[in-house]
């Protein structure tokens, strides 16, 4: 065992679990703080297999990005998608191939492009368009930056200095059952890793929780049924159960019936 | 005119995205409410006048206001959410009418969230409170909350930019949380919190007390007998009514949105469909939702339970106005629900355009469109109809039944450019507790976008009038279009055209009056 190998397998552990119980933490936080109001934009579905079909959209094909801005959302889907292929064709290093797998791995290989693409286009916009560049601190250009690197590093490997993919799946395959394996020293290799254990350290503790989060937004998540159904929240109806007019009132004569 | 310029039209019909500028509204905000406007609604009064104008924030404000802050980030999830998962794509800078119309770097919704994200980010964060500069975290200082005071209120709760966003992100959701934040350390705007009061004082947003009303309801039905020759009955307080009518108290003397209130009284007179007004509950709007509060909210809103529980109606029904259908038919039945005791065949509430559209669709109203042929009528959909509710019973009603309706009672209608109207309609600029004369500015500048495509259909389509369905709407339209060459009596209530084509055939109101033992006098020919 090499000593950064053992650094690398400690790196990815804390990574690992930074990034599920981080993440956990917040989609519990959006889980449990209510909206006490009905706010779905409309036209809005009127069932709730309506709005899975709104989110679905919204999810996949980023229909409202679509309507306002064109450019935005080719270079968005581009990395996007592309984003998804990458780490689908990924899972190899993790889990037994299957014909699925095998299937994927050109698309993975070159959704690279695709993603550096939609990442290059969506830093340009960011530096070039005015009222992008006024809203963006250090941290979003650094992000895409992170990303790019990910990206161009990752391709140097697939497509030129190649790593030893079979150890590496040994490595990782031994950090999960806690039979510890070597990992390749290549620097390309030793690099990409660290980013993405940046990555994962960041995630959620940046924007990044967009990806848990656009599926608690009320204003796409609701269904647009106010008056069929009562909405209250468990604070609100304390008002209500208190005969209180404002939290920190003394409670008032009943106000209803 | 004014001592700013008026933004230049250009006539084809769309937006042209202007370039940033830095700190062209930047400015004080619209007038502050005394210590007295803000006990009233149970909001802390420990504050001074300084000389000069303006007030001293509370002791400890900014342990209040973080401390608010945090409050609020754990009872409305769409604040905590949407100030953790912004991305800055960029997609909603362009979509604001005030930026548009100001050009201030200030007013593109996800920099006017950024004032408040970046001390959440700053206090709440880890990012933010160990590499501040990093992510763009500030200190809460006075000149923050000076920005809060100033750019909140320059955020009419449209939700545009929602429309647009891949998140669903409504600045208007962070403009409600910052104006509670404000009232909670002695920034509340005169304009809103003064009317407020009133509403628990009086009934109403303008104060018109219940004899007032009384006089001017009486007046109405003169006016209406003298040009139809028809007793139309405008019911105050009348217990056992079977509708209770809740309209923006605008409706009962402000044009255009009086004729409108005619035109209610003459659907329920044809329908046979007896009704009331509260004085109890005289006022629609419910300027608690524009300060975010939803105590005040809800007290304002449980007045009209109140009202329909002591009158004993059994339906519930709104005027035309488009912020006080917002907390109708969104808010109504959480704040104030459940309506249990009223006529479980009607959905609580309805809009009036329900109700006009459904009669008109059984042929229970007879109709003249000839009367409404001196015009080419173009309607503006209202913010908060358009985007945060619905009529009838299917997405999209809302866009569907005022155009129905009006082409029902008029022959010649056209639409806006399409991206101006239906769920991407333009904020007519006074929306979200903003309709204050100390804001003029923003108000004629904010208009810009929705001038903009009434000046091409008026160019292009002879259009001659823009009807619309929000009494703050009608109010801000007749304010500024001056400005931009049009006149005031361009704008015009959709119940103002049924008003005008609808023929009275029945010649005697459901409802009698309640002194109609007097002789009737001579109506004269109208
Ligand atoms: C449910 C899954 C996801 C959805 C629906 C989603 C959606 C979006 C959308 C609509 C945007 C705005 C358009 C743009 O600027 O590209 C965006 C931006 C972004 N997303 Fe995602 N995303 C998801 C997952 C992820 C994941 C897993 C990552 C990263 C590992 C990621 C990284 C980013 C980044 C960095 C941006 C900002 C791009 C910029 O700076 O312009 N997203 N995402
Ligand atoms: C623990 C997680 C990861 C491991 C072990 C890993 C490992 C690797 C390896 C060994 C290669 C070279 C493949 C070859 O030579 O054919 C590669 C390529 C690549 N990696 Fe990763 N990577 C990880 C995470 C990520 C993430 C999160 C991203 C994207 C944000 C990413 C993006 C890429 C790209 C774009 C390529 C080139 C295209 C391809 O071969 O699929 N990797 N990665
Ligand atoms: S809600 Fe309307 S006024 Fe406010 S930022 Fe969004 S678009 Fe502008
Ligand atoms: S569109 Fe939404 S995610 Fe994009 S910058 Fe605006 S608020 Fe942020």
């Amino acid at each position: 065992m090499t000593f950064i190998s053992i650094l690398y397998g400690l790196l990815f552990w804390a990574a690992t679990l930074i990034l599920v119980i981080g993440v956990g933490r917040r989609v519990h936080l959006y889980w449990k703080v209510p909206a006490p109001l009905k706010i779905v934009t409309t036209p809005a579905p009127v069932t709730r297999s309506g709005v899975v079909w709104r989110m679905f959209k919204e999810v996949v094909f980023f229909t409202s990005l679509f309507r306002a801005s064109k450019y935005t959302w080719v270079f968005a889907i581009l990395f996007h998608m592309a984003l998804w292929l990458v780490l689908l064709r990924h899972t190899r290093y993790f889990m037994d191939m299957n014909s699925f797998l095998v299937f994927m791995q050109p698309f993975g290989r070159y959704a690279g492009f695709a993603m550096l693409l939609g990442l290059t286009g969506l830093l340009g916009r960011r530096m070039l368009v005015d009222r992008v560049r006024y809203i963006s601190a250090p941290s979003d250009f650094l992000m895409l930056l992170l990303l790019l690197s990910i990206g161009v590093s990752g391709m140097m490997m697939s497509f030129g200095v190649h790593t030893d993919i079979v150890q590496v799946k040994a490595f990782f395959h031994g950090l999960m059952t806690f039979d510890w394996q070597p990992l390749p020293g290549d620097p390309l290799l030793l690099l990409h890793l660290l980013l993405v254990a940046v990555l994962m350290i960041i995630f959620p503790i940046s924007k990044l929780l967009h990806a848990p989060g656009v599926f608690f937004s009320p204003t796409r998540n609701q269904v647009d049924n106010p008056r069929e159904k009562r909405h209250v929240a468990p604070w609100a109806r304390e008002l209500e159960r208190e005969h209180k007019l404002y939290a920190d009132d003394t409670p008032t004569a009943p106000v209803s019936r | 005119m004014a001592d700013y310029d008026i933004p230049e039209l250009n006539g084809a019909g769309y937006i042209k995205v202007p370039a940033l500028e830095r700190d062209t509204m930047k400015g004080k905000g619209p007038f502050m409410a005394k210590p007295e406007f803000q006990e009233a609604l149970h909001f802390p009064d420990d504050f001074e006048p300084v000389e000069g104008g303006g007030y001293t924030l509370v002791p400890d404000w900014k342990e209040k206001a973080l401390a608010k802050l945090d409050d609020l980030r754990h009872r409305y999830r769409s604040l905590q959410l949407y100030l953790d998962i912004c991305v800055k794509c960029g997609a909603c800078t362009d979509k604001c009418h005030y930026f548009i119309g100001t050009r201030d770097a200030k007013n593109m919704p996800v920099a006017r969230q950024d004032l408040l994200r970046k001390v959440y980010r700053r206090y709440f964060t880890f990012a933010g409170k160990h590499f501040p500069r990093l992510v763009g975290a500030v200190d809460l200082t006075e000149e923050v909350v000076n920005d809060w005071y100033n750019y909140y209120h320059q955020c009419s709760q449209c939700r545009r930019c929602s429309v647009y966003c891949p998140y669903g992100i409504d600045t208007a959701e962070i403009s409600m949380a910052a104006r509670e934040i404000l009232d909670t350390i002695g920034r509340g705007t005169k304009y809103n919190n003064e009317i407020i009061g009133k509403v628990f004082k009086i009934g109403n947003n303008l104060g018109l007390p219940a004899m007032a009303l009384a006089d001017t309801l009486e007046g109405l039905e003169e006016d209406v007998e003298d040009d139809t020759g028809i007793k139309v009955r405008f019911p105050l307080d009348e217990e056992g009514a079977e509708v209770l009518l809740i309209t923006p108290s605008a409706d009962f003397f402000a044009e255009p949105h009086v004729d409108g209130l005619i035109g209610y009284a003459k659907v329920f007179h044809e329908a046979g469909i007896s009704w009331t007004l509260s004085s109890h509950a005289s006022e629609a709007a419910n300027f608690g939702m524009f300060i975010g509060s939803y105590e005040n909210m809800r007290r304002i809103a449980l007045r009209i339970r109140e009202a329909a529980i002591r009158l004993k109606v059994r339906r519930i029904v709104f005027g035309e106005c488009g912020h006080a259908w917002r907390v109708a038919y969104s808010f109504l039945n959480t704040l104030a629900g459940p309506f249990d005791f009223l006529d479980p065949k009607y959905p609580v509430p309805q809009h009036i355009l329900e109700i006009t559209w459904g009669l008109i669709q059984e042929g229970r109203l007879v109709l003249d469109k000839s009367q409404n042929d001196d015009k080419v009528l173009t309607f503006h959909d209202s913010c908060n109809v358009a985007r945060a509710t619905r009529m009838g019973d299917r997405p999209g009603g809302q866009f569907e039944i005022p155009r129905q309706v009006i082409r029902a009672v008029c022959n010649h209608f056209v639409d806006m450019p399409a991206d101006t109207i239906h769920d991407a309609t333009y904020c007519c600029g006074g929306g979200g507790g903003l309709l204050t004369d100390d804001l003029m500015e923003l108000r004629v500048k904010g208009a810009q976008p929705r001038m903009e495509a009434l000046k091409y259909v008026t160019e292009q389509q002879g259009v001659t009038h823009m009807a619309a369905i929000c009494a703050i709407c009608k109010s801000q339209f007749t304010k500024v279009i001056p400005y931009y060459g049009f006149t005031m009596d361009q704008i015009v209530s959709v119940h103002q055209l049924v008003s005008n084509a609808i023929v009275l055939k029945r010649e005697v109101s459901v409802q009698a009056r309640p002194d109609a033992d007097d002789a009737d006098d001579d109506s004269d020919d109208a």
